[in-house]
């Protein structure tokens, strides 16, 4: 049985711009269990990102409110330095962009045993070095040895992340935040980085939040799926039910838009329109509703809230039986926005 | 005759290297290359990150420096080493860049990022030339008010839209597109995908289509090249290439694709183990001394992969 590792309660996360404060992560209740992976989809600005950095405490300018619980602390409300004993050792992130979360004047050897010096002192230099190439190895870094030396502008893209990976993963973390750890990768060497994360699920029973875009990754991945749309959850289900189950037009649309092998050379659906910025977001009412412009606006629900529809299976509004997709798919050109 | 043929293409960089920067070694980004792309075809290029697809492409339209080799346009020989392009070919082929953030100049208003192609070529009158970029962005499906907007104002895929609009304006024959879509969301990702698709048709295009995601490049393309370390290991059409791979890499690099059933997990993983297990196997018979790919051999008429 998992235990649960983590739990985020009613978690908002809100952003100052010009005089007001705006949410980018809205009410947000997330469980995660010890060897379990977690995974949150959806499109670019719906605050993916956003709810990674509140649990790791990072936002310096932003008001959180609600709760986090880390083995039961709320570690919402933690002090600096205790939150700080905690990052980078029983909790590790990737970032998604690895430029900047490496250092430009350090070399990678360097920053890889910073973080093992901070969390592990009892190891002995020796020691440490050789946990460094083995780290270097384990994410697919060719030439270890050689790779310690050098800064990250003398990396790739491809490099620079799998050294981020690489420090992430260096104490073992029990809970593992990982933000689009794969995207700039291809897939043979996806596929390393994916199994090293399996791995740290597999026998150290660590529980996992793994945010993509990729539905492939998740399918292969994933134990949890939730779908976030506008900074809200829409819809939480095991990964079996979501793939083959999904209820929610965002869900179902995200679905049908992927070039998946198999169907070749068909249209891809295409959701209209564009996730509104933080100042135009719709508080009130479905958030999703101006992208489904073919449905009658009698089928919306005023304020659609989570609903259980089956043990573990939520969706935000109960109105989704009325959804279907357009019948003749338009030409998606002709959508002239702005 | 092929619309494009590519023939042994080199593409050598000079690095210096070792004490005082004397040592001269040399980068193969692009060594050997061979391919013909038929009119109005998508032909992918696949490949690991440094693999040369970028390089190949730039070759092609003489952006990067072409040590050996020739580059055939409808017959007609285009990138001799040392000589310039001839200006009616440049306008008849044109790059999508891949990154819909960076490419376009934040500074300039839709209306000069899409005339500049026409302002280089057309000596157009202002009023003509504005007519011309309406009319271009009512194709790429933005509005024409659109032409006195800057970048920031528009989503990622309408920025992607924009680079098309200006790639399109000399009504190109040929379109190399290095991974136009992988800065994007899915959902974005299929309207650009889509569109590519319709003006291919309205315009007779032929692509050049370089992407690392290899359900894009099946959902696109008819023809495949798979590149390692500059050069081919395969090539062939997409059911060649999907269904019938011959070369230790390409079935690596198609069982690594993320599969969207999850109850194929186990299974997948015991074939990852298998292909693996065969790949190192079998790696020094397939590459040679140096770990660079054999030359192709023939297997069909449209089938040809570096075997041992
Ligand atoms: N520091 C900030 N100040 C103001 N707004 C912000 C800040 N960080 C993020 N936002 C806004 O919050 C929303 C959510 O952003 P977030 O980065 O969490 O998105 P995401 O889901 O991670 O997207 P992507 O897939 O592109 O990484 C966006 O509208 C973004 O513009
Ligand atoms: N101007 C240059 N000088 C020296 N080396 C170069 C230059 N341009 C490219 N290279 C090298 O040539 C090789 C091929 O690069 P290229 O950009 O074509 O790869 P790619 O297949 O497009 O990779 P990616 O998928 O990461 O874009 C790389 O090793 C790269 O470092
Ligand atoms: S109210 Fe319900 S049916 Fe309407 S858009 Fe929202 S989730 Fe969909
Ligand atoms: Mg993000
Ligand atoms: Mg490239």
């Amino acid at each position: 049985m998992n235990e649960e590792l983590l739990r985020i309660d009613r978690l908002t996360t809100s952003f100052r711009i010009a005089d007001d404060y705006y949410a980018a992560v809205d009410e947000v209740t997330l469980s995660v269990g010890t060897n379990e992976i977690v995974a949150i989809v959806g499109e670019s600005g719906s605050g993916k990102s956003a709810l990674a950095y509140s649990i790791m405490g990072l936002h310096t300018r932003a008001r959180i409110e609600g709760s986090i619980y880390y083995k039961g602390q709320d570690i919402a409300s933690l002090p600096l330095s205790k939150l700080n004993k905690l990052r980078g050792k029983e909790i590790g992130m990737i970032f998604q962009d690895p430029q900047s979360a490496l250092n430009p004047l350090m070399t990678v050897g360097d920053q890889i045993e910073e973080v093992l010096l901070l969390h592990r002192p009892e190891l002995a230099r020796k020691e440490r070095r050789r946990r460094v190439i083995e780290l270097l190895t384990k994410v697919g870094i060719p030439r270890p040895e050689h790779a310690t030396g050098l800064f990250p502008h003398e990396l790739s893209g491809g490099m620079r992340q799998r050294v981020v990976i690489a420090i992430a993963v260096a104490n073992e973390p029990k809970l593992l935040i990982a933000d689009e750890p794969t995207t700039a990768l291809d897939v043979t060497i996806q596929l390393q980085i994916l199994d090293l994360i399996r791995k740290l699920k597999n026998e150290s029973g660590a529980g996992i939040i793994l945010i993509t875009h990729d539905l492939g990754v998740v399918a292969e991945m994933a134990d949890r799926v939730a779908v976030m749309y506008a900074g809200q959850i829409v819809e939480i289900a095991d990964i079996y039910t979501l793939l083959a189950g999904a209820r929610h037009p965002y869900t179902r649309s995200l679905l049908q838009s992927i070039p998946a092998a198999g169907e070749a050379q068909s249209r891809l659906h295409v959701i209209q329109g564009i996730v509104p910025s933080l100042q135009h977001l719709p508080r009130e009412g479905c958030r999703f509703r101006s992208r489904i412009p073919w449905i009658d606006e009698s089928a919306h629900e005023a304020e659609p809230k989570l609903h259980e529809v089956a043990p573990g299976h939520f969706v935000r509004c109960t109105c989704h039986s009325d959804f279907h997709f357009p019948v003749h798919k338009e030409d998606d050109r002709h959508h002239a926005i702005s | 005759m092929p619309f494009l043929e590519v023939n042994d293409l080199l593409v050598h960089y000079p690095v210096r290297g070792g004490i005082f920067n004397r040592k001269q070694r040399v980068v193969k980004a692009v060594d050997g290359v061979h391919l013909a792309i038929e009119q109005g075809q998508t032909y992918g290029l696949v490949g690991e990150s440094g693999s040369g697809k970028t390089t190949t492409g730039r070759a092609i339209i003489g952006l990067s420096p072409i040590t050996s080799g020739s580059v055939l346009f409808q017959g007609r020989d285009i990138a001799r080493s040392g000589t310039r392009m001839p200006p009616a070919v440049r306008r008849d082929i044109q790059m999508i860049f891949q990154d819909p953030y960076s490419s376009l100049n934040p500074k300039k208003r839709v209306l000069d990022i899409v005339a500049e192609p026409l302002r280089n070529f057309e000596k157009l009158s202002a009023q003509e030339e504005k007519r011309r970029v309406r009319q271009l962005l009512e194709q790429v499906g933005l509005s024409a008010e659109s032409i006195y907007k800057y970048p920031h104002e528009f989503s990622g895929g309408q920025r992607q839209r924009i680079g098309i609009a200006r790639a399109i304006a000399l009504k190109p024959k040929l379109i190399i597109a290095d991974e136009p879509v992988s800065a994007l969301d899915v959902s974005v990702q299929a309207q650009v995908l889509n569109f590519m698709k319709d003006i291919q048709k309205e315009l007779q295009l032929t692509y050049l289509l370089i992407s690392h995601d290899l359900g894009i490049i099946k959902h696109m393309c008819n023809f495949i090249g798979i590149m390692y370390k500059g050069r081919y290991v395969e090539q062939g059409t997409t059911a060649d290439i999907f269904e019938n791979p011959q070369h230790i890499y390409t079935k690596r690099l198609l069982s690594a694709i993320p599969d969207l059933d999850p109850s194929k997990r186990e299974k997948l993983a015991k074939l990852r183990g298998a292909v693996n297990a065969e790949y190192e196997q079998f790696h020094g018979s397939y590459f040679d001394d140096e770990g660079l790919a054999h030359p192709l051999k023939a297997i069909t008429k449209t089938h040809s992969a570096a075997l041992p």
